[in-house]
């Protein structure tokens, strides 16, 4: 183990989370619970949603964690899963490669 | 689901716009001396991996359920700086996802990230303080701060509906519903976040920001993390 280079051991973990990541994305979570969740179900029973307005973005195609044009199965919501996941992953290390400093 | 929009009124969201880039400006400033070629990767994959866990809701009671935040345990795994950036990125992805509506980004980005990832810290520091330096007092401390994490958020809801809330609602009935139904949830985050932590100090405990000086199997312990936070 100590032969290995820390940059290659960084790299391995780092890709391993990254793939469950996907897992669980991609394939657990249209096994999710489609209640709805906390804040959702409060709001709804107390008339907190009573001045709810539609979201600007419902028309994305990745709305509702579903694909737009894959209907709302397993490959929908796998597939914006994956989506989220990177586009996650690169936004937050666009960010903060941003705020390292000698670059800002 | 997140705040969406209409749920506030726009003082109260542009207040919590205000504050929500105060902390973020905040955090990066803390974190600039930390970020190398480690700490950045290490946050991406953690905001990443937060975003899945999020889609993972569970149910809780009949007709309810819930989902992690993730403050806590990227507080946790990279510092809270870190943490509150790092989730803070999940929640503006999300709103792509028109999970959370764009007036209530500051709102969704304090409750779910800044509140989270700073309360469920703070109860872990102090937890850790008085616990002994083992991996499972990591993770207990970690799992409690998590689990407590989520309420503290309904409750922070609650309150600022209580000052910008668009709907004339019974605020006790509401406090008690948000609370009650998160205390619920917050266990979910509790057992969610344990397992996790506990994977990741089992592989690499030297990566994990809360875990330094921490004794791993035997008189050798991890090696001081960054210091920032």
């Amino acid at each position: 183990m100590s032969a290995v280079p820390a940059r290659t051991r960084d790299l391995r973990f780092l890709v391993a989370c990254i793939a469950v990541a996907l897992a669980l994305a991609g394939l657990v979570a249209y096994h999710a619970s489609e209640e709805p969740d906390g804040l959702e179900r409060v709001a709804a029973d107390h008339g907190v949603d009573a001045a709810a307005a539609d979201h600007a973005l419902s028309g994305s195609p990745v709305a509702d964690y579903e694909l737009r044009g894959m209907g709302e199965g397993r490959a929908a919501v796998g597939l914006a899963g994956i989506a989220g996941v990177l586009l996650t992953l690169a936004v937050a290390a666009g960010v903060l490669a941003l705020l390292r400093p000698g670059r800002g | 689901m997140h705040i969406p929009d209409g749920f506030f009124d726009g003082p109260t969201s542009l207040g919590a716009g205000g504050a929500a880039v105060a902390v973020l400006a905040v955090a990066a400033r803390r974190t600039r001396a930390v970020l190398d070629d480690r700490q950045v990767p290490l946050a991406a994959v953690t905001a990443a991996f937060v975003f899945a866990l999020q889609m993972l809701n569970f149910p809780v009671v009949s007709g309810t359920s819930g989902h992690v935040l993730g403050g806590a345990l990227a507080a946790v795994l990279v510092g809270p700086w870190l943490g509150i950036v790092a989730v803070a990125v999940v929640v503006v992805v999300q709103a792509l996802f028109a999970d959370g509506g764009l007036t209530a980004l500051g709102l969704n980005v304090l409750l779910i990230s800044v509140v989270p990832a700073t309360a469920g810290y703070a109860v872990f520091r102090a937890l850790r303080a008085v616990l002994p330096d083992t991996p499972p007092a990591v993770v207990g401390a970690a799992a409690t701060g998590a689990g407590l994490s989520v309420p503290l958020a309904a409750a922070a809801f609650t309150a600022l509906y209580a000052v910008g809330g668009t709907a004339p609602v019974d605020l006790a009935a509401v406090a008690a519903a948000m609370i009650g139904t998160h205390v619920l949830i917050g266990i979910g985050e509790a057992v969610i976040t344990g397992f996790v932590l506990t994977a990741v100090l089992a592989s690499r405990p030297d990566l994990v920001h809360g875990a330094a000086g921490v004794i791993v199997r035997g008189p050798a312990a991890v090696p001081a993390g960054p210091v920032a936070g």
